[in-house]
């Protein structure tokens, strides 16, 4: 977890090889037989694990998809122009030869004519991403509320400023500071809708080690179970209640006093009509529900 | 037992430790450590950045600032920080720290253009007298040619010392703070309007208002403690609504319940407008004007701070200059009575319509903002920064919001407050309360005033006629002076000003670099204002001495020396004090001054004006008697240095100024007990209100409100108008240049650049544009651009996205990056009133490259 977390990880001490490069060091290898079949060994071992610190250029097909599908050119890496992408080395825990880049190194800038998906020959990244903005390239996560500063009460929030699609994938929630009683708690929401995973947050988070991280997307996603639905979110997506209205509710109320379903009790303001009951006009004359007459009661 | 997931990570690490027998780990001491006797002492302190004063306890270990923390216990902030403060213990620590003199030289002799090399303090000290007592003796320089520039980052007895070295030692009022380009602006309001310096209220106004209303401060980022505070507030009582005013949009207007986007200089006719709304809709609190107000009209036709020979000030006539005849062309800041129907009559012609017009903002939401204001049940807490100080009509807009919440008396008590912020740690506690302007004397005392420099020479102790009634150069000014040749002798600590200040190339730099003059920076790191001089000091900075900052609700705070500096870097504190040992009375004071206090004929300055049986009166132990509840046996560098307890001889005799005036703080021993006091401290009490009844001790009882600052305590109500600023886009230069912050960075960012976390953060400074301003340019988001001015160019990347989002027709560019110096874009237009220079409206255009 250390190693996978802290900037220069390890097996990504690789400086933005060239493609070049990473050639002349697979030839090297290869020049060795034992090597040879070593690097065979590590390459079948990690074909369709991704590491989970290791995020793929824009576009990427799912990954086992994409392994199969990238033949390992280079060209992506080449025409990046932040020069942000890198090849795996043999003895990276993922496929050799396949790009990708380490968001707290150096994350995706989001160019928007996507020059990596243009030079990409084989569709292993996806032609049909044309709005960088739609990538997927993982997930930001506030992983670690214990550290976030401003889950703490500071007014850090820098995740929310640089994030390039700001207040759509990343927000920040007000919430009472109770501690102090005085002060706002600004809390950072990652909206999975709009969060591309191009990793400018956990670049930029300033804490030792990243409190919020990209993480790839089958990791970072969790899923509802299908038995259970968001009442409210049901209710807004239908445009109303999915089931019949109440018919109109009334209360035995003291002079003065006023009664709405989820408002509660409270005074009537001086002056004022008796207050609307929620979602709509009052009736002229208030009668006792049908519902509750006769029998019924 | 139950432990949290961190506690166990840590202690399965522990055992780790353990049980790899013989193999140190050094993670797993710190461990051992955290737990209580590390070794780590804690002791209290305040931020070392802007003008909220957030308490921060400060931990040091091995003569290293180890460690810092929010003080929970401190009021502003409850232990909170921004992430500038959350960074503190690093930013003694650059690898660029200045440790040694260094003088421009060639074969090792000084040479305007030579290269730094390193020399002794005593070398420097050698050359900077030499050229101190040439610039007195040159016709065209003289005593005010001896320069300096300092700011509201000094702490309290710096300010203070070099104050007293200049207007009683060298005889030259020609000092000013950097705080002339932040809060001038809002100085001079309060003088005119209250006669008092500093605002009324105090933070806790934020807990008791109804409404909130942003004048030109981006509090989410600025302001970031106080406005989680304003958050809260809205928060928890939900009829509370916050309400912004900017000329673009951003992150304060994020929480906004009411976003006004008006175009520059307009805020003039929207204060006017409301006024306006309160008279006609009869909202006026027509018991609270009668008796606590009175009418002014305001001459206009001011001009613009600009050089004399500029078209625009020769056509002035109320700017003061000299005109033809020689004789001032009247008084920019002047004005005369008028009646409340004359007042009425003025801004009845600031109508809706034309509020609209003049400032593009929807009428239903000035409507809406003058009922906020109008409505007698509504407590309003207005605030604002920079917006409406670095302002051409800056004095006028201050005094133009203060006239709002005098008509309808929402002052002086919980919530109702016009509350000014300051950006800087001791911008009130230094640069307004030690009087460090070119005109001021320490507890709102002026120098113009014979009164004052009798009182200021009585408590100096130096005879009378020694403090020059003549208003010394101001920040811009100095400028101009240094580039003009009238300045020989210029020196300047805490503070950037060749990348804060405007006009850099056609002003300052030229100035700096003239050969008449020579230049000389106190300062921490190689700064672009260090390595435009001709003489660099090493200082030490924040822990590394004993001080004292005052914050923008009048609470100042002090704490102790907790480090010793690297290097031969030495407090600014001493730097004064030392250099004054230089000088004989008689080559810094005409023989008829001398003869009236024969006494100091034949001392030097620094026995003059330090041991003066005053400055002097504590010695040496004082200091660990003063301190001993918090740390046995404490002393200081400037204490040992000189051989008594400078600061608190300082503190005490600065003290004497304000006592009995309103201006009183608390005895200096005091103040190293607490998390700061609010003045004026009367018996020992605080005070949280000012002019109100109850709450301020020098308000009798049955006054009720009284703004004693004035001689007959009312406040004055100004008739001011709205006027164009000097400069507006036109046909070349398309696009109004608005400069700024970000939240990441502290003004210049000689610290927060410092710090790789914050420096990753935010690395370069951008230029953030409307998309379509962009497209019409054909510039994409990221390219590289140029932008100009008339005064010049600088090339930064395009942002259109982000944080800022700007309205068509204007850019926003931070100032914090060295490597783009956007002021040496900037025109040195000022407040005539103030002086204080317009940042905020600049012509320009941006090219792609």
């Amino acid at each position: 977890m250390e190693n996978a977390s802290k900037p220069k990880a390890k097996w990504s001490q690789v400086s933005a090889a060239s493609r070049r490069q990473f050639f002349a060091d697979t030839a090297r290898l290869a020049c060795g037989v034992g090597l040879l079949g070593l690097g065979l060994g590590l390459y079948a071992r990690h074909a369709t694990a991704l590491p989970p610190v290791a995020l793929r250029p824009p576009g990427a097909l799912p990954e086992a998809e994409f392994s199969a599908a990238c033949i390992r050119c280079g060209l992506c890496v080449r025409d990046c122009p932040y020069h942000m992408l890198y090849l795996a080395k043999p003895g990276e825990p993922l496929s050799t030869g396949t790009p990708y880049f380490v968001a707290r190194q150096a994350p995706c800038e989001m160019c928007e004519h996507i020059p990596c998906v243009k030079a990409c020959p084989t569709n292993a990244l996806d032609h049909a991403l044309t709005d960088i903005t739609k990538a997927k390239m993982g997930l930001a996560v506030l992983v670690d509320q214990e550290t976030c500063l401003n889950f703490l009460g500071l007014r850090c929030d820098i995740c929310y400023r640089v994030c390039p699609v700001l207040d759509k994938a990343i927000t920040l929630e007000p919430q009472s500071n109770l501690r102090t009683g005085r002060h706002t708690l600004f809390i950072p929401v990652v909206h999975s809708a709009h969060c591309t995973g191009c990793g400018v947050c956990e670049k930029a988070c300033p804490t030792e080690i990243a409190a919020i991280k990209v993480l790839p997307l089958q990791l970072a996603r969790g899923q509802l179970s299908a038995h259970y639905r968001l009442g409210w979110v049901e209710k807004e997506k239908a445009g109303g209640s999915l089931v019949a209205p109440d018919v109109e509710h009334s209360y035995h109320l003291p002079e003065g006093m006023q009664y709405a379903p989820g408002k509660g009790l409270s005074v009537v303001p001086p002056g004022a009509e008796p207050a609307l009951p929620q979602g709509g006009a009052v009736p002229p004359a208030p009668t006792f529900p049908k519902a509750f007459q006769g029998d019924k009661l | 037992m139950k432990l949290t997931r961190r506690e166990f990570i840590k202690s399965n690490a522990v055992a780790a430790a353990v049980g790899v027998a013989g193999i140190s780990i050094p993670g797993a001491q710190a461990l051992a450590q955290a737990r209580g006797g590390d070794g780590v002492r804690w002791d209290k302190g305040v931020c070392r950045y802007c003008g909220t004063g957030c308490g921060v306890l400060v931990g040091t270990k091995d003569g290293r600032i180890v460690a810092t923390q929010g003080d929970p216990d401190a009021p502003v902030n409850n232990g909170l920080n921004c992430v500038k403060g959350y960074f503190l213990a690093k930013i003694q620590y650059g690898q660029d720290r200045l440790t040694r003199p260094l003088l421009r030289m060639k074969d090792g002799k000084f040479d305007k253009n030579g290269e730094f090399a390193p020399i002794s303090w005593d070398r420097a000290f050698d050359i900077m007298a030499e050229k101190v007592k040439a610039t007195m003796k040159n016709p065209d320089q003289g005593p005010f040619g001896v320069s300096m520039f300092g700011s509201g980052q000094w702490t309290i007895w710096e300010g203070y010392a070099a104050n007293k070295l200049m207007k009683a030692g060298f005889r030259s009022n020609s000092i000013d703070p950097n705080a002339r380009h932040c809060m001038a602006s809002a100085v001079f309001a309060f003088i005119r309007t209250f006669g008092a310096d500093e605002p009324m209220g105090v933070y806790d106004d934020i807990e008791h208002a109804d409404a909130f209303v942003l004048w030109g401060a981006n509090m989410a980022e600025m302001h970031p403690i106080l406005w989680s505070r304003i958050t809260n507030r809205r928060l928890t009582a939900k009829h509370v609504k916050i309400n912004v005013l900017s000329t673009f949009t951003h992150r304060s207007c994020e929480l906004a319940d009411s976003e006004m986007i008006f175009t520059p200089q307009s805020d003039l006719a929207i204060a006017n407008y409301i006024c306006n709304y309160i008279i006609q809709n009869n909202a006026v609190n027509k018991d609270f004007v009668a008796k606590n107000v009175i009418f002014h009209k305001g001459v206009t036709d001011i001009g613009y701070g600009l050089r004399p020979n500029h078209p625009l000030e020769l056509a002035a006539g109320n700017n003061g200059y000299p005109g033809p005849d020689g004789k001032p062309k009247g008084n920019p800041g002047a004005s005369t009575p008028i009646s409340f129907d004359e007042y009425a009559k003025f801004v009845s012609e600031y109508t809706l319509d034309k509020a609209h017009e003049i400032s593009g903002v929807p009428k239903d939401k000035l409507v809406a903002l003058a009922k906020t204001y109008a409505d007698p049940k509504t407590k309003v807490m207005s605030t604002w920064t920079m917006g409406m100080n670095q302002h051409t009509r800056g004095t006028w807009i201050n005094n133009m919001l203060y006239n709002i919440h005098l008509l309808v008396g929402k002052i002086s008590e919980p919530g109702n407050s016009p509350f000014s912020l300051t950006g800087q740690p001791s911008a009130c506690g230094t640069a307004r309360e030690v009087g460090t302007f070119a005109h001021r004397l320490p507890a709102d005392m002026v120098i113009m005033n014979p009164a004052h420099r009798e009182a200021a020479e009585k408590i100096w102790k130096v005879p009378a006629g020694t403090i020059s009634d003549r208003i010394g150069y101001h920040a811009v000014q100095q400028s101009r002076m240094l580039k003009d040749g009238k300045i020989g002798f210029y020196w300047t600590s805490t503070t950037n000003n060749m990348q804060a200040g405007p006009n850099i190339n056609g002003e300052m730099l030229p100035g700096w670099r003239n050969p008449k003059a020579f230049v000389v920076v106190s300062d921490v790191y190689p700064t672009v204002s260090a390595m435009s001089a001709d003489l660099i000091l090493p200082a030490a900075m924040w822990m590394e001495k004993e001080g004292a900052f005052g914050n923008a609700e009048r609470r100042g705070q002090f704490w102790r020396q907790q480090v010793k500096a690297p290097g031969e870097c030495r407090s600014d504190l001493w730097q004064y004090m030392e250099f004054s040992k230089r000088f004989k009375i008689e080559e810094v004071w005409p023989a008829d001054l001398i003869a009236k206090m024969p006494e100091v004929a034949g001392k030097t300055l620094y026995e003059v004006l330090y041991t003066n049986g005053q400055v002097n009166q504590f010695p040496k132990e004082e200091a660990a008697r003063v301190n001993a509840h918090a740390w046995a046996g404490y002393t200081n560098d400037e204490t040992d240095l000189f051989g008594y307890y400078v600061q608190k001889g300082l503190f005490e005799e600065y003290r004497r100024f304000g006592l009995g005036k309103a201006k009183d703080l608390g005895e200096f021993d005091l103040y190293h007990k607490v998390r700061g006091l609010r003045w004026p401290v009367v018996n020992g009490k605080e005070t949280l209100w000012r002019y109100r009844e109850g709450y301020d001790p020098y308000v009798k009882a049955g006054e009720g409100v009284k703004f004693y600052g004035k001689p007959d305590g009312k406040a004055w109500i100004f008739a001011l108008p709205y006027q164009d600023p000097p400069e507006k886009p036109d046909a070349e230069y398309n696009l109004w240049l608005c400069t700024g912050r970000v939240l990441e960075h502290w003004h210049t960012g000689s610290m927060t650049r410092r710090v790789p976390e914050l420096y990753k953060a935010f690395p370069d400074a951008v230029i953030w544009m409307h998309p379509k301003d962009a497209e019409k340019r054909g510039i994409k988001r990221g390219d590289i651009v140029k932008v100009a001015t008339r005064r010049g160019e600088i090339e930064l990347r395009a942002e259109t996205k982000g944080r800022n989002k700007m309205p068509e027709g204007t850019v926003f560019v931070p100032f914090f990056d060295e490597h783009r110096l956007v002021n040496k874009l900037i025109l040195d237009a000022t407040c005539p009133i103030s002086k204080e220079t317009d940042y905020k409206k600049n012509a320009c255009k941006v090219l792609k490259v």
